[in-house]
């Protein structure tokens, strides 16, 4: 059953208010709504939040949909943003119409045509769709961490996940490269691997922030 | 060899140099030559080594190339125009200020793929540039071949293949630099349009003129390379128009802009490299090959045996136990001290220089000063040769042909767990190292380490607990009358070392250090490259060690008519007698604050004149082991670190030094030990 546009933005507002400001639940005040109103009538009905006093709870079933409003909305942002190059005050306001459009289905494609982002363009993080796992299941059969290589395997590096920007630099500047056939020769009581012609020495937490694309025999 | 020892002077001192020659500049990553190709042309001298980061600032000397006089000067390894290390950013300073007739880039041959990005960097940078293929030999070991003159078509600069270390293709490189004149060469490079308009709008805004492109300056500053920015507003640029140019590109990409340039410059080396380099399959039917590619598996099996833990564990005691323990400390400190001082100053020559002396000047103050037990000549003069000399000597021969098979960069990565633990990361095993030979100079090379924190609990551990080679020397010599003495000796250090260590791992606020080190394949050591740098570092040594022991017999000799010294022996013998010591043992620890090594000779004395019982050598070697750093040692931490730290480190390890030996003798005494 469809939740009208006006139920969507308050799972919308609970969702984001309980998962992301911590708070246990919201009074009906701060949503300038009343008990009487049409979207709080209609979410009871279908058991999405119910109401202690003045106070408003999600249901389990509540606040999986809250989620995926928010996903939507986040996502729309980033379709905004990346692909139609919106103006940045413009860019809420937009969302807010598009999060209603993107259902299930399509915002999976959207996520898909994005490429998996995982934050909004604000920097708050989207929460993850099915899509999204597929995904990284199927590309972690292939890359993973240096640490994880066994011994004598061969790859390709893939990418770094590095949380200084000097230490990317100091492995980008010494050829640890995107793209260049890496073999680890052993893994303790230090990571050692070639690189074309050159050996190197790296202890675990380097190993675990390069990632390598297995080649397949 | 003998000529060549005489005409090089001594080793990394910066001197001032005539200025009106014209500069050869060596540039290039780290290992791959260029001290080699220093020392060829130039008449001074730079220690060689097999392991990345051995030059860590500059050397300049003086050479003639084809008749004319040139400066030549030597850099410490880079691997980008864009520098991280201290030691990197010597080299990239000296770039922006200099003019220099040429820069010489030296790369490792099988690497160039590694490599060259630094040279296309070299050319976008307008400066007169040469490129040497480096390491031909490992290169064709490796069946790889190189067109030289492709690369050259290519590259749009003069391409010298060598092998330096052979001397093979440097009369090659000297006819190229005196034939070379500086001719325009294109940037080899274009980025993606967006670097590229960044790139122009920042040269378009830079007025004034530096020793590298606008093009190359406007892309360390979109790097946000911090003495690219000192420098244009050092000039008076407009820094504020070219940050929002900045800022505008860096919104423009996802990733960090030195990582876009970084890749789409390596896709032109690519390119480069699939034109002019070719690996050939393995022939094996030529006998020469089978026996070349018998020896790269011989040296890939060695390779292997090092890095295992379960060998290479074993590996490393029997070096330290060889190396160490029955070359400098039985060989040296036994044998060769032994003859040196029993006989042939203890017997010849001092009698004889005692003798003639006095019968020359009949002043008893003066012979005191220069014959007396603290004499001049027949203190600081014999033990710098009978006692020093050769501990040193032995331990730097040692040391040399360890650097040069390329052992430490393995060792490094072997250790990296354990010194983890303690605050440092694998590299710091270098200077560790280094320090059993001469902490001074260890200290120094605690530059190579990554972050201050790391660099302070190296420095502090090397002045607490590594005893040098001199002092190691006489003390495995003395401590060798009983194994089980030798052994509390070890331990307590170890402990000491360990526990000290973790402490201030734990008290020194900072990120825990990485660890990432390239390893060079191992080498066979070369013999004349081992005596001269034994012979570099000795005469460093020496030049370092005799004035400092020629003032602490000026001092001892002063004290001694003053009465000064009477006192400081009675102050320090206080806390020798809480030790359990005898009070003659203060002039013990009061020689070791001029030199640790002057200290244990002071030991060494007392022990032969049985004045110690064995549990008060053992005591004493501990406390002594401890104790203060030498006199140049604490100037050189002073120096590195500051004068604050350097302080704080002493206002530590005094005190720690005659606790620890205050437990070691209650214990010893109290379970009444026999050694």
């Amino acid at each position: 059953m469809k939740i009208s546009e006006a139920a969507e933005e308050v799972l919308e507002r609970m969702w984001i208010c309980t998962n992301e400001n911590n708070m246990v639940h919201v009074s009906l005040g701060s949503l300038g709504l009343n008990e009487s109103s049409p979207q709080i009538q209609e979410l009871l009905e279908i058991e999405n939040i119910t109401i202690s006093d003045t106070n408003v709870s999600l249901t389990d079933e509540g606040a999986k949909n809250g989620r995926l409003v928010v996903r939507r909305h986040r996502l729309a942002e980033r379709l905004l943003v990346d692909v139609l190059n919106t103006k940045d005050k413009y860019v809420h306001s937009s969302a807010c119409e598009f999060e209603h459009i993107l259902h299930r289905g399509i915002d999976d494609n959207v996520c898909t045509l994005l490429g998996h982002p995982s934050t909004c363009p604000h920097g708050k993080p989207i929460p993850e769709g099915e899509c999204c796992k597929k995904a990284r299941d199927e590309l972690e059969q292939f890359v993973t961490p240096l640490s994880l290589l066994k011994k004598g395997q061969r790859g390709k590096i893939a990418y770094f996940n590095m949380k200084e920007e000097d230490k990317m630099q100091k492995m980008l500047a010494m050829g640890v490269l995107p793209g260049i056939p890496v073999n680890l020769v052993q893994s303790y009581p230090s990571y050692v691997f070639d690189l074309n012609h050159t050996r190197y020495a790296v202890d675990r937490e380097i190993a675990d922030s390069i990632f390598v694309r297995i080649e397949r025999d | 060899m003998l000529s060549i020892l005489k005409k090089k002077r001594c080793c990394g001192q910066e001197d001032e140099i005539q200025s009106d020659l014209e500069r050869i500049i060596l540039v290039g990553n780290p290992n791959v030559g260029k001290s080699v190709i220093f020392n060829h042309f130039s008449d001074s001298y730079a220690i060689v080594s097999n392991y990345p980061g051995t030059t860590v600032s500059i050397s300049k000397g003086k050479g003639r190339i084809d008749g004319k006089e040139y400066n030549i000067i030597d850099t410490p390894g880079m691997y980008s125009l864009l520098p991280i290390t201290e030691e990197e950013r010597v080299s990239q300073s000296y770039l922006f200020d200099n003019d220099p007739f040429v820069y010489v880039h030296v790369v490792d041959a099988k690497n160039i793929q590694r490599m060259l990005p630094l040279t296309l960097q070299l050319i976008e940078a307008e400066v007169p540039l040469i490129l040497v293929l480096n390491m031909m030999d490992e290169a064709t070991e490796r069946s790889i071949e190189i067109n030289a003159s492709r690369l050259e078509q290519e590259l749009g600069v003069p391409v010298i293949c060598t092998t330096s270390i052979k001397g093979e293709g440097l009369d090659k490189l000297e006819e190229a630099i005196s034939k070379y004149s500086f001719q325009h060469v294109d940037s080899k490079v274009v980025y993606s349009r967006g670097v590229e308009y960044a790139i122009e709008s920042i040269s378009s805004l830079i007025q004034d003129e530096y020793g590298i492109s606008k093009r190359t300056l406007a892309q360390l500053l979109l790097q946000n390379d911090k003495v690219a920015f000192e420098n244009i507003s050092q000039k008076g640029e407009d820094v504020d128009a070219i940050k929002k140019i900045i800022d505008g590109t860096e919104k423009e990409y996802n990733n960090p802009l030195n990582y876009v340039l970084t890749i789409e410059r390596q896709a032109f080396v690519n390119d480069i490299v699939e034109n002019v380099m070719t690996t050939r399959k393995r022939d094996v039917t030529l006998t020469e090959d089978v026996e070349k590619s018998s020896r790269t598996s011989l040296r890939e099996r060695i390779d292997g045996l090092l890095i295992h833990p379960v060998t290479g564990i074993p590996i490393l005691i029997l070096v330290l136990y060889f190396g160490l323990y029955k070359f400098v400390g039985g060989f040296a400190a036994g044998t060769v001290v032994d003859y040196l001082e029993g006989t042939l100053f203890g017997e010849m020559i001092n009698p004889w220089v005692v003798e003639s002396f006095n019968a020359a000047v009949p002043y008893p103050v003066i012979q005191d000063l220069f014959v007396g037990e603290y004499g001049i000549l027949t203190q600081a003069v014999t033990y710098a040769i009978a006692l020093i000399m050769p501990l040193v000597g032995a331990f730097f021969i040692v040391f040399s042909i360890i650097e040069d098979t390329g052992y430490l960069p393995r060792l490094a990565m072997l250790i990296d767990r354990a010194f983890k633990k303690m605050g440092m990361s694998g590299r710091a095993v270098i200077p560790m190292v280094l320090g059993f030979g001469c902490s001074t100079m260890a200290t120094m090379v605690t530059r190579t380490l990554e972050t201050k924190r790391e660099r302070i609990i190296t420095s502090m551990l090397l002045s607490l607990a590594i005893p040098c080679s001199a002092q190691l020397g006489v003390i495995l010599g003395i401590l060798s009358f009983s194994g089980k003495a030798l052994f509390i000796w070890a331990i307590v250090i170890c402990l000491e070392l360990v526990l000290v260590g973790y402490l201030s791992s734990k008290v020194l606020p900072g990120a825990s250090p990485s660890f990432f080190m390239e390893m060079p394949p191992l080498r066979l050591p070369k013999l004349s490259n081992v005596l001269i740098k034994t012979y570099s570092r000795m005469q460093w040594y020496f030049l370092e060690v005799l004035p400092l022991f020629v003032v602490a017999s000026v001092l001892i000799w002063i004290g001694r008519l003053t009465g000064v010294f009477e006192l400081a022996v009675q102050l320090f013998s206080y806390p020798s007698q809480w030790i359990g010591l005898p009070a003659e043992a203060g002039v013990m620890f009061l020689f070791g604050f001029f030199r640790r090594d002057f200290g244990a000779a002071g030991l060494f004395d007392m022990y032969n004149a049985g004045l110690l019982s064995d549990i008060n050598i053992v005591v004493a070697a501990i406390t002594l082991t401890l104790f203060m750093p030498c006199i140049a040692q604490f100037m050189v931490t002073v120096k590195e670190r500051g004068v604050k730290i350097a302080l704080g480190m002493a206002a530590f390890i005094f005190p720690s030094a005659f606790a620890v030996g205050f437990v070691v003798n209650y214990v010893l005494t109290t379970f009444g030990v026999v050694l």
